[in-house]
């Protein structure tokens, strides 16, 4: 079991899709536990292979014992092996809270759901811990037509959305697989350790170029990159509740890890920072992503839609790290990805607990709310004042480094991003949590019914990972310096 | 000018061919045109693939029948590169699922709004979406 745990962290949910789907036609409620089983299966092989790297250093495993260059490899070093454990808890999370949305949601499609399901974990998985830049275009496939899927079966008007996202996301895996060729034919070879020690010679190609901005075009498209989002607010609204907060927390966060691999593991640092100003450009699409993702999000009066446009800006924040392109932003960025992972799994999983017991998303229906759901309106806060950034939670570290990072880099115009969109974002939480919290005035109270609400909380299995992610919100916060010091140092790519 | 052209002129049909699918997917109202327009893309990436193996004159890499018999006829220079063949089998494989994937959507989307155009599909929903305010 030990040394094969890169694989099996793949490998178990891949073959629990089959056997979810195999078991399901026989008896519908063992597909539930069987991805649990194998969900946490996966996150106990991640978390032993995070152990390893931090004990022993990087893992290299040869699938098939066939040697890297020839054969497809999985590397596990200190960047993937963290993110490999958020993908796999933040989806042990979603499936735990899946169990009585997915019944009320889908009733009739269970078992398919469970399914694709566990194909997109696996894609996830794959993307983050494989070696071989065509092996990842495979997972990145796998977890793109899982969600067109997922997300298809939602509300109405989710099967629209759906096929513009397959559009979108078919245009960027088109160019990823051309950058991929481009690369193929200058250097011969798709191992990404490989490709890293061939191409500094060959820098002033042009080939190389075109190879980088068809990467650089197609991976902002997956991670939804102002101005390249517009597929991601209709798609992750009309997505069915548990749907949504899987893809949301991790399927951006997946682009985001691609983006910071290709720009400083495949790529030297100096390829994408002086031959080509890449970083640079980043940088000025995050700022945009960051302060458009906010403004519309003020327009919404959809909780779900409203979140939506926050993970754009939250996009355009792990956007920025990497566009600034120092150790301060990184480090920034790579926490951020953490963060921002528990933050949008809580906001998302208490939309789905909303739309579960009163089957409305408008703000200001959420009336009373912390009245029938005490707890789930208090993680609403908590999570709230994480996105805005105020200090014991996590959210307020990653935006720090952020804000560090522009001050390094001289880049005064992104501190200023940084804060006008943290007010912002005090707007937007504020108007949710007063609709939620205040009494409505007198003259309104003595008009309606007299206000007797009964708790009505989600059931259990949603109101544990609510508690969980928010707790998690918390901890991380305190806990922040720790995680800095024994993993993100080592995970900021070489050359800062 | 024309020789440059015509030497190279699999990358040119390959560049052609991407660019007319991609004005399909982008341009056009029609889904299941949009839908042909995805598969003239990927079309278009196979032959762009396939065309960086190919060699003049070169022969199959299996070496044994191979013209000089036995394994030292492996010479790479006469041999075609199979690797973006093998390539393109998965990538054929994604397609094809795309394309599954792509027609399942847009039978739901039928159902639901009766049209394929994205315009009446677009006017419908501004319709559907004022009557519920």
């Amino acid at each position: 079991m030990v040394p094969q745990s890169p694989a099996l962290v793949v490998v178990v949910p891949l073959i629990s899709a089959f056997l979810t789907l195999l078991l399901g036609w026989w008896r519908k409620g063992l597909s539930y536990p069987i991805t649990i089983i194998a969900l946490s299966l996966s996150f106990l092989a991640s978390m032993h292979c995070l152990y390893t790297v931090l004990t022993t250093g990087t893992i290299h495993y040869y699938l098939g014992t066939w040697e890297p260059p020839w054969g497809i490899e999985y590397v596990v070093d200190h960047l993937n092996g963290f993110i490999l454990v958020i993908v796999s808890f933040v989806s042990l999370m979603v499936a735990i809270s899946s169990r009585r949305v997915v019944e009320k949601e889908l009733p009739e499609k269970i078992v398919y759901f469970y399914t694709l399901f566990l194909l997109q974990v696996t894609g996830f998985l794959g993307i983050v811990i494989t070696g071989d830049m065509f092996n990842l275009y495979v997972f990145l496939e796998i977890a793109s037509l899982a969600g067109y899927a997922l997300i298809a079966v939602g509300e109405d008007g989710a099967p629209f959305a759906s096929f513009n996202y397959l559009i979108f996301g078919t245009i960027g895996a088109c160019f990823y697989l051309l950058g991929v060729g481009y690369l193929y034919i200058s250097t011969g070879s798709l191992n990404m350790a490989d490709l890293a020690e061939i191409l500094p010679a060959l820098y002033q190609s042009k080939v190389l170029m075109v190879a980088f901005a068809f990467f650089l075009v197609g991976v902002s498209l997956k991670m939804a990159l102002f101005p390249l989002h517009v597929w991601l607010p209709d798609a992750y609204t009309y997505a069915p509740s548990a749907v949504s907060a899987l893809l949301a927390p991790l399927m951006t966060k997946v682009g985001a890890y691609v983006m910071i691999r290709i720009l400083f593991t495949v790529f030297e640092p100096r390829f994408s920072m002086e031959l080509i100003p890449a970083t640079t450009i980043l940088g000025w699409m995050a700022a945009g992503a960051i302060l458009f993702g906010a403004l519309l999000a003020l327009a919404q009066s959809d909780v779900k839609r409203m979140l939506a446009y926050i993970l754009v800006g939250e996009v355009g924040y792990i956007a920025l790290g990497v566009g600034l392109a120092n150790r301060n932003g990184l480090t920034g960025a790579i926490l951020h990805i953490l963060n921002d992972s528990i933050m949008m799994l809580a906001l998302f999983l208490i939309v789905a607990a909303i739309m579960y017991r009163s089957g409305n998303r408008e703000i200001p229906s959420l009336r009373y709310m912390h009245r029938r759901m005490p707890f789930t309106m208090a993680t609403l806060v908590i999570a709230g004042l994480s996105v805005i950034g105020i200090p014991p939670t996590c959210g307020f570290f990653s935006k720090w480094y952020l804000v560090l990072g522009s001050i390094d880099a001289n880049k005064w115009v992104f501190v200023a991003v940084l804060l006008i969109s943290s007010l912002l974002n005090v707007i937007l939480f504020f108007r949710v949590i007063e609709n939620a919290y205040l009494e409505p005035r007198e003259e309104e109270a003595h008009e309606g019914v007299e206000a007797v609400v009964a708790i009505e909380e989600a059931p259990l299995s949603l109101l544990l990972p609510i508690l969980i992610a928010g707790a998690g919100i918390l901890s991380l916060g305190v806990l922040s310096g720790e995680i800095i010091a024994s993993v993100i140092r080592f995970a900021i790519p070489a050359g800062f | 000018m024309f020789d440059f052209i015509l030497s190279k002129y699999n990358y040119w049909i390959y560049i052609i061919l991407m660019m007319i699918g991609f004005y399909a997917m982008i341009g056009k109202k029609n889904l299941v045109k949009k839908i042909i327009g995805i598969n003239i893309f990927q079309t278009a990436i196979i032959l762009f693939f396939v065309s960086t193996a190919a060699k003049k004159g070169g022969t199959l890499p299996i070496i044994e029948h191979a013209h000089g018999h036995g394994s030292h006829a492996v010479e790479a220079a006469s041999y075609i590169n199979p690797l973006p063949h093998v390539l393109m089998l998965t990538a054929i494989v994604v397609m094809v699922s795309t394309l599954g994937v792509a027609l399942a959507i847009a039978i739901q989307i039928y159902r639901r709004y009766n049209t394929l155009e994205e315009d009446e599909i677009l006017e419908q929903r501004k319709w559907s979406h004022n009557l519920l305010r």
